[in-house]
């Protein structure tokens, strides 16, 4: 059988439909199309519409905490309203404040910026830009986003228990996520944030190992493994981190409920809590945080990687210039993803762990900013003498280098075993890990979502209103931001609820007033983007098909047609002769994918 | 009504965003596509160079605003402290300069790079010099770094200097509870199985160990000598805490079951401090840096850095935590709580 065979006979079988050539054309229910759904581009959709919602209340949340910071003499009433007890006199409580800092770290790294990012863009793009007519299992595809979404329900009804939603931080150390009586928002919420994570973690095994899978197994003919978009690089690299150490979380997630309702002391030892002597001994707390960083810090780079993809595919497609160096980011995403498994301790620096580990993973830390400045040095002679077209895709990609570097550069510092027992845990921290891969990968999936939208949907998202998004976010984020590496470096700690007792921080008062507002403002302009998102679903120009590659772009997504449907192209697989950037080639503007190469022309 | 007025006031704003921006959808559509790029194209061309330099005046502005008055612009108060200033500085300037010159290289290439009729862009896919280059140059920067923070870290990790005074620091919900050895100079041992607030032994501190009898136990404060360097021997008895210093520079977590050690070298007293910072309230302040807990942004402890003599004289007034522990039994039998009179009586009798 050969692989155009094996495809047709695969999404056969999917679907239990005799199609042959015309897979596309087959009746289906509202149900089968658009709920339970195993065409890859429905399911993307899914992912990127419930990362919307997701990012939404995430956000919100951050705009809560930051308003206890910006404004602490002030009330709100209508935070009463809303939270009741947990707001009594319009101030958010000590316990709310908690759960919204931990709610907040857990929506937008897990659910936004994994499920939603690449949840979105591998199962959207891998098939589209390997050739393939679907996932190389559709069924466990479709698994793959109910299980995210049970995962989703689960966690939003354990903002509603009696006792709250966890407040234990997204890192969930215990003892203090172990032990009921050591916060209120360790005691049932905890317990459905746990189940949820559980969820979480089988709903990404089971996408990571069908994106894997497909693009070893299903890349269309001519489609060598150096001829894949780095985007696609880009979600293998992030599906084989998340495969090798999601079960590790999983783990942790498990013994952790072991400790909490079985009486086992993995994490728990010499314990006295309001008073009660707990009878545990032997346990570890350092061995919680080894298990829970070993997934933690590859998650920074399952969430950063996609984002690079879709960075590099942007940025050479609108700088009409092939990408700089494609074996060279090839071999960056291959490092930083090898590199990304052995660094995770430096997270511990200041842990007690033994201070020849330090050392180890100093050396590592420090190492992993070779290959990302290769990326950026990449990118940066990828825009040098391009012939630059500003799509909204392409301001975001150059907002997220510009926010890559400054918070890569900060990891210099924080890698840094000496400086970190410094600025560990303090405001300089969050600068760093929100600029760099927080801010930076929400604007890579904003970049994809302006870029990909056509083909998505069939109509264009309105260039304005992208245009207004891009420079008050860009602006906003650096407001808010940039100024906290001054809070770092004073040592402010993070996540306290009110600074106003402690002499060391006072200075920073009208400063955390002023990222209140800047907050505030931030957080409104997103709405720009997700009603223009919504609004152009139903709304926005459609896309022709003599216009069906918008930005001349080579990859094989734009050869399918406008609004594909399942199977993706109509006939047979187009056959793939070169590289994905041959962009400005000899008198050419571009080349896609399908041609042929020329008697007289070199691959690149 | 001031809310119903905001809120009219940014739905309107939003309103008139999403016309002006459907309007210009169908300008472009009338002017053809091309036209309406070049002139998009220009318009965020221009605001790429001016977020450049409005960027690079506003580093300048808030590095005016924030510096000075932080506590990193006093120094370090402590001689490790001054070591990792130092090193923070070399990594300001060299991450410092990369900072400004790709985020230079980035905009400007933006702007002038800018799609032209007139240019074609360069088919430039790679260039093996250059990527040896950039990936050598960061390597060996950043060896140096490496070498440099390592011999630090093993320091700063390794031993306290001989004749350090040694103080136990343990923390709990939401406070810090400190622990002097008394003549003999050793810390008496501990069982968390002993502890109980209302037998004055919230330390779990175990009488049978003749070292614990001259202990001293102080809430909150650590008296320390100035130029006199203190080993901590940190601890937890609930969840993980984390002894912040700031002005020292230092840190480390407190775990329950496994104590933690960190020393430091204070070198400026606290009264010498306040006069340095021109604030009259200034105190060296211990944070606690890891989530304990509803009660955490409270979790507040002073460390006095004072004279030889100061200390002596402080030290001499304390009682030691056996005698108050004896005090509460007494005043407990006095109470007349018949179980617990015949507990501490058995108790006391098999200590002494």
């Amino acid at each position: 059988m050969t692989n155009e065979e094996a495809l047709q006979h695969q999404t056969q079988v999917a679907h239990g439909a005799a199609v042959a050539a015309h897979v596309a054309h087959h009746k289906q229910s509202f149900i089968t199309k658009y709920i339970f759904s195993q065409d890859h581009k429905i399911i993307s959709r899914q992912f990127l519409i419930t990362g919307i919602i997701w990012a939404v209340i995430g956000g919100f949340f951050s705009v809560l905490f930051r308003m206890q910071l910006g404004f602490p003499d002030q009330t709100f009433p209508w935070l009463e309203d809303i939270f009741g007890k947990w707001a009594e006199g319009g101030r958010i409580s000590q316990d709310l404040y908690y759960t919204l800092v931990t709610m907040h770290g857990t929506i937008l790294v897990f659910f936004v910026l994994t499920a939603g990012l690449s949840g979105t863009f591998s199962n959207f793009l891998i098939p589209l830009q390997v050739g393939a007519r679907d996932m190389a299992s559709p069924f466990v595809n479709m698994l793959s986003y109910w299980f995210f979404f049970a995962a989703s329900v689960v966690m939003f009804s354990s903002l509603f228990v009696s006792t709250g939603g966890s407040s234990v931080g997204w890192t969930f150390y215990p003892p203090l996520s172990a032990l009921g009586d050591a916060a209120e928002g360790a005691k049932t919420g905890m317990d459905l944030w746990l189940i949820s994570i559980f969820l979480f973690i089988v709903s990404q095994l089971l996408g990571g190992l069908n994106y894997v899978v497909t693009i070893i197994n299903m890349r269309t003919k001519g489609m060598f493994m150096t001829r894949l978009p780095l985007t696609i690089w880009s979600f293998m690299f992030t599906a084989i981190l998340g495969i090798l150490t999601f079960p590790v979380l999983l783990s942790a997630v498990v013994l952790l409920m072991f400790d909490r309702h079985l009486g086992t002391s993995f994490f728990l030892s010499d314990i006295v809590i309001q008073g009660k002597i707990l009878p545990n001994e032997g346990g570890s707390p350092i061995l919680f945080q080894h298990l829970f960083w070993f997934l933690g810090h590859p998650e920074v780079y399952i969430v950063a990687l996609p984002a690079m993809g879709i960075t590099s595919e942007v940025v050479s497609t609108n700088s009409r210039k092939p990408i700089f160096g494609y074996m060279a980011m090839v071999g960056s995403f291959f490092a930083i993803s090898t590199l990304s498994m052995i660094v995770w301790a430096h997270h511990m620096f200041v842990s007690g762990m033994n201070p020849f580990l330090g050392s180890v993973f100093t050396l590592f830390t420090l190492l992993i900013a070779v290959p990302s400045a290769i990326k950026v040095f990449n990118w940066l002679t990828t825009l040098w003498r391009g012939n630059i077209i500003f799509t909204p895709a392409m301001l975001f990609s150059i907002g997220f280098v510009s926010l890559f570097i400054s918070g890569g550069l900060t990891g210099i510092w924080l890698g840094n075993a000496a400086i970190d027992m410094h600025i560990h845990d303090t405001y300089f921290n969050i600068a760093h890990f929100h600029l760099v891969m927080g801010v930076a990968s929400m604007f890579g999936m904003f970049a994809g979502v302006y870029h990909w939208f056509p083909k998505m949907f069939g109509r264009f998202m309105n260039k304005t209103l992208g245009y207004i998004h891009f420079w008050i976010t860009i602006v906003c984020a650096y407001l808010i931001f940039w100024p906290m590496h001054y809070e770092g470096i004073a040592g402010m700690p993070r996540r306290y609820y009110d600074y106003s007792n402690w002499e060391s921080f006072k200075m920073f008062e009208g400063l955390n007033t002023f990222i209140g507002y800047v907050v505030i403002i931030v957080f409104a302009t997103q709405f720009l983007f997700i009603f223009n998102f919504f609004y152009s679903i139903y709304k926005g120009r459609k896309m022709t098909e003599s216009n069906k590659n918008p930005w001349k772009a080579t990859t094989l997504e734009w050869t399918t047609p406008p609004l594909p449907g399942h199977g993706n192209w109509e006939g047979e697989i187009p056959e793939v002769h070169r590289w994905a950037y041959d962009y400005s080639k000899g008198d050419r503007d571009f080349i896609p994918q399908t041609e042929p190469i020329g008697e007289d022309e070199g691959e690149h | 009504m001031e809310t119903f007025f905001l809120i009219a006031i940014v739905l309107l704003i939003f309103l008139v965003i999403f016309q002006i921006s459907k309007a210009s959808e169908y300008v472009s559509v009338l002017k053809g596509e091309e036209k309406a790029m070049r002139q998009s194209n220009k318009i965020n061309g221009f605001l790429m160079i001016a977020f450049l330099i409005l960027g690079l005046i506003g580093v300048w502005y808030c590095n005016k605003l924030f510096y000075p008055g932080n506590l990193f612009s006093w120094g370090a108060a402590s001689e490790e402290g001054l070591i990792i200033d130092k090193m923070m500085w070399t990594v300001i300037y060299i991450t410092g300069f990369v900072f400004f010159a790709t985020q230079i290289l980035l905009f400007v290439f933006a702007y002038k790079y800018q799609y032209s009729d007139k240019r074609k862009a360069l088919y430039y896919p790679h260039n093996n010099t250059l990527e040896f280059i950039w990936t050598s140059v960061p390597a060996i920067t950043l060896t140096i770094l490496i070498i440099i923070g390592l011999k630090h870290w093993f320091k700063f990790t390794g031993d306290a200097p001989k004749g350090s005074q040694i103080v136990e620091i343990t923390g709990h919900q939401f406070a810090w509870e400190m622990r002097y050895p008394g003549k003999d100079g050793v810390l008496g041992r501990k069982n968390f199985k002993l502890t109980d607030a209302a037998k004055g032994n919230p330390l779990g501190i175990d009488w049978k160990d003749k070292a614990s009898r001259d202990d001293v136990h102080v809430p909150t404060t650590m008296y320390v000598v100035v130029n006199k360097p203190v080993k901590l021997v940190i601890n937890s008895q609930d969840v993980v805490h984390d002894v912040g210093l700031p002005a020292f520079r230092l840190k480390m977590d407190a775990v329950p079951g496994m104590p933690t050690t960190l020393f430091f070298t204070p070198i400026y007293t606290t009264e010498q401090m306040k006069e340095k910072t021109g604030n009259p309230d200034f105190e060296y302040e211990i944070v606690c840096d890891q989530l304990c807990g509803k009660g955490h942004f409270s979790m507040k402890g002073i460390v006095k850095v004072v004279t030889q003599v100061e200390y002596n004289a402080w030290f001499r007034n304390q009682k030691s935590a056996f005698a108050r522990a004896q005090e509460a039994a007494l005043s407990a039998m006095n109470e007349g709580e018949a179980p617990a009179k015949v507990d501490t009586q058995k108790d006391l009798a098999l200590e002494n």
